[in-house]
């Protein structure tokens, strides 16, 4: 989150609300909607460490500031943009529910396993009506595509699991 | 009502004493008029002996096969041929479009020999190849053709004589993502004209574009329930829900 707010404030220099505003129009369908005093709590702790600083918007009274980043800041946000995100997902929800569901005795892992399939199937299925709806630009198509892909992953990884565990043969 | 196609108890075994393998044992099937299912199931799981048997391509060691009221797996080899040209189309992996035939000549031969005149079978041919989007190059030979579009070509080719079914073997396996993605569009929208499909595959985006995903294992089917229509998506990029 602080990130983003740094890269918000990269170009310009800006008012928390502006910044609100932006994330809302950017993200808003999957972000939990900030409020206030969240963007105003973020800014001043970054303004605390350093990172930005805020001006008194003058002949205002409202108190009203402006905020744009410090040289600190710069570097924090180069130092974001130029690291990889992580590349190695190795909690998996799935995985840890099955694991010991079946070290318990819990469930069939069999059962688990088609239930977690279909559910793949129907996410790729709602994934793929959106692509045919073609109401998406470039950027929307392959944030579907990305996700389609590890989906498809997902599923051949349920086989690995089912082939390698042997379960699911009622034989 | 009875199903379109019914399979009961269907077995196929290959092969004697020790070498013997069991590809099938003990399948039961229905595929409803109008219904769009996918078989999927690991590599030598048996997938492809049972489309083989449903299509009459294929005669199962035990048990019935009935498409259309009719059971078809005791039919002589020239009822059979008769009845896989007139009630079944087929899609495969690598297309099978014969290459000295040009495009709509590879439609129109099933037609032709159907029986249909040749100015009509051209008429059908160069009408479906227009519906599929690959009908501004009619005279092209299947080797010009991109994947995607020699596909095209062998869909139309399979739904010429208005088959009671299409079957396929792995349809979208030779296609890139985007040829995959159209080529499952037209299968879908053959479905929403009431087509009837069974297709078995590996790619995970037909199975879940179908009304019922089938898995096959050890030659043994494992049923699932269908799939919800589409749910909505949102993208970060969409206008944010007003609550």
């Amino acid at each position: 989150m602080r990130e983003l707010f740094l890269a918000l404030l990269a170009d310009d220099r800006g008012h928390g609300y502006e910044i609100k505003q932006t994330l809302e129009h950017e993200f808003g369908s999957v972000m939990p909607a900030l409020n206030s005093g969240q963007v105003y709590s973020t800014l001043s702790r970054l303004d605390r460490e350093g990172l930005v600083v805020g001006h008194e918007v003058d002949g205002d009274g409202r108190g009203k500031r402006i905020y744009e980043l410090t040289e600190r800041g710069r570097a924090a946000l180069a130092e974001w943009l130029d690291s990889p995100v992580p590349g190695v997902r190795l909690k998996d929800e799935f995985f840890m529910k099955f694991a010991v569901a079946a070290s318990a005795g819990l469930t069939e892992p069999a059962v688990l396993i088609d239930r977690q399939r279909r559910e793949y199937l129907q996410s790729l299925r709602d994934l793929d009506a959106r692509l045919a709806s073609g109401v998406d630009k470039v950027a929307g198509e392959l944030l579907i595509e990305g996700a389609v892909l590890h989906l498809k992953a997902d599923l051949e990884w349920l086989e690995l699991i089912e082939e390698r565990m042997s379960v699911g043969v009622a034989s | 009502m009875a199903a379109l196609l019914e399979a009961c108890r269907l077995a196929r075994s290959y092969g004697e004493g020790s070498a013997r393998v069991d590809a099938l044992r003990g399948v039961d099937l229905r595929v409803e008029r109008g219904e769009f299912v996918a078989v999927m199931g690991p590599s030598g799981c048996g997938k492809s002996t049972l489309l083989n048997v449903l299509a009459g391509l294929d005669r199962p060691s035990s048990g019935e096969v009935w498409l259309d009221g009719r059971r078809i797996d005791e039919l002589s080899e020239t009822a059979l041929a008769r009845l896989r040209r007139r009630s079944i189309g087929f899609v495969f992996q690598s297309f099978n479009l014969l290459p000295t035939l040009s495009a709509v000549e590879n439609v129109e031969l099933p037609l032709l020999l159907a029986g249909r005149g040749r100015r009509k079978a051209r008429r059908i041919a160069v009408g479906l190849l227009d519906e599929l989007g690959v009908g501004a190059r009619p005279d092209a030979a299947p080797s010009q053709l991109s994947g995607g579009q020699q596909q095209r070509v062998a869909l139309a080719r399979a739904l010429a004589n208005s088959p009671d079914i299409v079957m396929g073997d792995e349809p979208t396996g030779n296609l890139d993502s985007v040829a995959s993605r159209e080529v499952l569009g037209l299968l879908a929208a053959a479905r929403g004209r009431g087509q009837t499909l069974l297709l078995v595959t590996h790619d995970a985006r037909v199975a879940a574009a179908a009304d019922r995903v089938i898995t096959v294992r050890d030659g043994m089917l494992a049923e699932q329930e269908g799939l919800q229509p589409a749910r909505r998506v949102t993208l970060p990029f969409d206008p944010p829900a007003r609550s």
